[in-house]
């Protein structure tokens, strides 16, 4: 296997992504397919601000406009804010515990494959008839009225396939982290990022089953005659929102909570400090997540349950201010008295905390239940849920790109142009946003495609699209960056930021496959900044160096989901159509008969001898 | 689990281990005439036509409840150490579901 370092034609590359198992490189691919998605989504917030920037504008209408925001909302949640996180746990969750790979390397890559497909299935609607236009909550009385093209059944088999992904991905995470730590990380000793993936893995596991049978329901409606929803014939058009937002609830924790993850490892790196209350911290985030399955009536309450289940989730909603409190208070105590250097990531994580916090205060506004009644469907929920997702999600993604770009690409970001970026986008969000909560309080309703002149929104609204193009701005610069940085970027060691604690940067940047050449002893928190505190220079090895057992790389993963995405083509089609059956029952045996290839064909991976490990580590030393 | 003992020497925990599985093979076999007996008091619930449903179906599924705890146990080892994980993870499941079933009957079927 001396032929890791040798250089590769692009077939072969392409050959080597297309096959990977490896965590690293599956790292890369959900960053660069929810990086993608990531601009979709981003464009088409971009139409919707063009379309409201005045009254009575007709750049989208009626439909068009349905289509566009509904296809905003769900690429931003489920294409490109979860992909990107999980991007992040994928590159550094297995080093940060000490582990080679992760548990199931060969589901790792089937879960990115499926998400790729059903994202992928998912934006083929736009092609084909029209997208999804019932808003990313799809609320079955609107979406089984929807019948002039096949937009939600794009959406309930495209995020039925991606969802399978996802779930993949958390039983992976959730097995790595309980069986793979390296010897003396006790789970006390785990990196906060580590907690949080742990605890967000469990969120996933119990909050996307509730979602795929609620998209089962609703594709047994919409396409095989069923009718869970349909109150004429007996069904009841309410399940689909429980079901939904007994997922939806849960889903915005599995947003925030490694958010929360990634600005713990850059506060106390960059203050240069140990975490503030760190149990305190992995408490606040069990805790986030145990709430979180019992408040998500709170998107329900104009719904009609009546006063006393109102009142049991807002109490139980306003609770979760608690522990998020905590958690601000301990960023807060970790800076105070810290050795702080302000670089790019550091900016996100510090503009982070001002501007989550307003939109913590709005949500507890909006959890008493008798003054939602007036906020309901108006754009200040439009204003709150932008100022904890992208004042919390996108600010986390961005620090984390320049925080770990370069472990994961071996090459620093350019901190100007970071710094440019992160300006412009933090003066874009705030100008954007800000004053859709005094558009909402005046009464503009979220999800209408246009309003009249002289009803005193003229101002707000073209402000807010001002805004959101500052923010189109900041990602151009981003992405100039990253074009820069691969061509001509300078080339780093394993602790690129020099300052670096926990163990992902006691290895060289980008890691070699095997990660660890001797699996590290973990002596305490932080445990590379341990170790250098004692004046050495790597970790000490709790094992001899030996051969290195890797999984093969396989196609499969990538057949299996393509049989899906065939089958949901087929199963759209199958009332329309002589060809839809076939083809849907063709996709099925494609991935059933990968599934069977995978359990009868042996595959014991194979070893990177002693001597070959040794040759790479003195390569990564001279280097 | 027995390969997490101490000892690396099989020898000196044999007498230990000899007991301990006695003992396990007992509770197996109490659990395991526990479970028939259940079964025969659930066909007799049904059976015997005094009782009406709304007894019968809630009672079948206390039994239920009993015979899945029984086989969790007794007969796949989640009262041993190491399982602690799958124990958190069944009940957290359990609870959510339960959370579910209880939000769906009063807050949908009122």
């Amino acid at each position: 296997m001396s032929t890791i370092t040798r250089k590769k034609g692009v077939g072969a590359v392409l050959w080597d992504y297309l096959t990977t198992v490896d965590h690293k490189k599956i790292a890369h691919l959900y960053l660069i397919a929810g990086g993608l998605f990531f601009l979709l989504g981003g464009l088409e917030a971009l139409f919707i601000r063009i379309q409201l920037a005045k009254p009575n504008n007709d750049f989208l209408v009626g439909g068009l406009y349905n289509e566009v925001l509904t296809m905003h909302g769900t690429t931003m949640i489920f294409l490109a804010a979860m992909p990107l996180l999980f991007a992040f746990m994928n590159a550094v969750v297995p080093l940060q515990i000490g582990a080679r790979d992760v548990a199931f390397p060969y589901l790792n890559a089937l879960g990115f494959w499926m998400f790729f497909f059903g994202g992928l299935f998912l934006n083929c609607s736009w092609f084909l008839g029209g997208a999804p236009d019932a808003g990313w909550t799809s609320y079955a009385s609107l979406s089984l009225a929807s019948k002039a093209h096949h937009g939600i059944d794009f959406y309930t088999l495209g995020l039925q396939i991606s969802g399978f992904g996802t779930i993949m991905g958390a039983v992976n995470f959730l097995v790595t982290i309980i069986n793979m730590r390296a010897p003396g990380m006790t789970f006390m000793r785990m990196p906060m990022f580590t907690w949080a993936t742990f605890v967000t893995s469990a969120l996933i596991l119990f909050a996307f089953p509730p979602l795929t049978v609620g998209l089962i329901f609703m594709m047994m409606d919409r396409l095989f005659g069923g009718n869970f929803f349909n109150p004429a014939a007996g069904g009841n058009t309410i399940i689909w929102e429980h079901l939904f937002w007994i997922f939806g609830h849960p889903e915005v924790y599995i947003l925030i909570l490694p958010s929360f993850g990634i600005f713990s490892e850059i506060f106390a790196t960059f203050s240069r400090k140990r975490l503030f209350g760190y149990s305190s911290m992995v408490f606040a985030t069990v805790l986030i997540a145990f709430f979180g399955f019992m408040v998500w009536a709170h998107h329900m309450f104009t719904v009609g349950m009546g006063p006393v289940a109102n009142a049991i989730f807002a109490v139980a909603t306003m609770a979760i201010a608690v522990p998020t409190g905590v958690k601000i208070f301990n960023w807060l105590f970790t800076m105070w008295g810290g050795s702080i250097k302000f670089t790019t990531p550091m900016y996100y994580a510090v503009a982070f905390i001002p501007s989550f916090v307003m939109g913590g205060v709005t949500g507890v506004m909006l959890s008493a239940a008798a003054a939602d009644y007036q906020y309901h469907d108006s754009y200040f929920v439009v204003a709150h849920f932008h100022y904890v997702i992208v004042g919390g999600v996108v600010f986390a993604l961005l620090a984390g790109a320049h925080y770990w770009w370069p472990k994961m690409f071996g090459r620093m970001l350019n901190e100007t142009l970071g710094k440019i970026s992160f300006w412009l986008f933090f003066i874009g969000f705030h100008l954007t946003f800000f004053i859709q909560h005094f558009l909402g309080l005046t009464g503009m309703p979220r999800r209408v495609f246009t309003y009249l002149p002289n009803q005193g929104w003229e101002t707000g609204n073209l402000v807010s699209t001002i805004g959101a193009f500052f923010m189109a701005a900041a990602t151009v610069i981003l992405l100039i960056n990253i074009v820069i940085t691969t061509a001509k970027g300078e080339k780093v060691a394993g602790d690129a930021w020099g300052d670096g604690r926990t163990l992902e940067w006691a290895i060289a940047s980008p890691p070699p496959v095997y990660n660890f050449a001797q699996t590290p002893l973990v002596r305490g928190l932080d445990a590379f900044w341990i170790e250098k505190m004692e004046g050495k220079k790597e970790l000490t090895p709790a094992e001899p160096l030996g051969d290195i057992h890797m999984p093969n790389s396989s196609f499969l993963p990538f057949v299996t989901a393509f049989g899906l995405f065939v089958a949901a083509f087929g199963f759209t089609y199958h009332n329309d159509a002589q060809w839809g059956l076939p083809v849907g029952i063709l996709g099925l045996l494609i991935t059933f008969g990968s599934m069977f290839l995978r359990s009868v064909i042996d595959d014991h991976g194979f070893h990177i001898h002693k001597e070959e490990v040794l040759e790479l580590e003195k390569k990564e030393a001279n280097a | 689990m027995a390969n997490q003992t101490n000892s690396g020497n099989e020898r000196v925990d044999l007498a230990y281990r000899r007991r301990k599985n006695a003992e396990e093979m007992r509770h197996q076999m109490i659990a395991f005439v526990l479970m028939i007996l259940l079964t025969l008091v659930a066909f007799a619930a049904v059976g015997y036509e005094e009782f009406s449903h709304w007894f019968v179906v809630p009672f079948i599924l206390l039994l239920a409840a009993v015979q899945v705890a029984f086989q969790l146990y007794y007969f796949m080892h989640m009262s041993h150490k190491g399982h602690e994980f799958p124990a958190m993870f069944i009940y957290g499941g359990v609870a959510v579901m339960l959370l579910l079933v209880w939000a769906f009957t009063t807050v949908i079927w009122w």
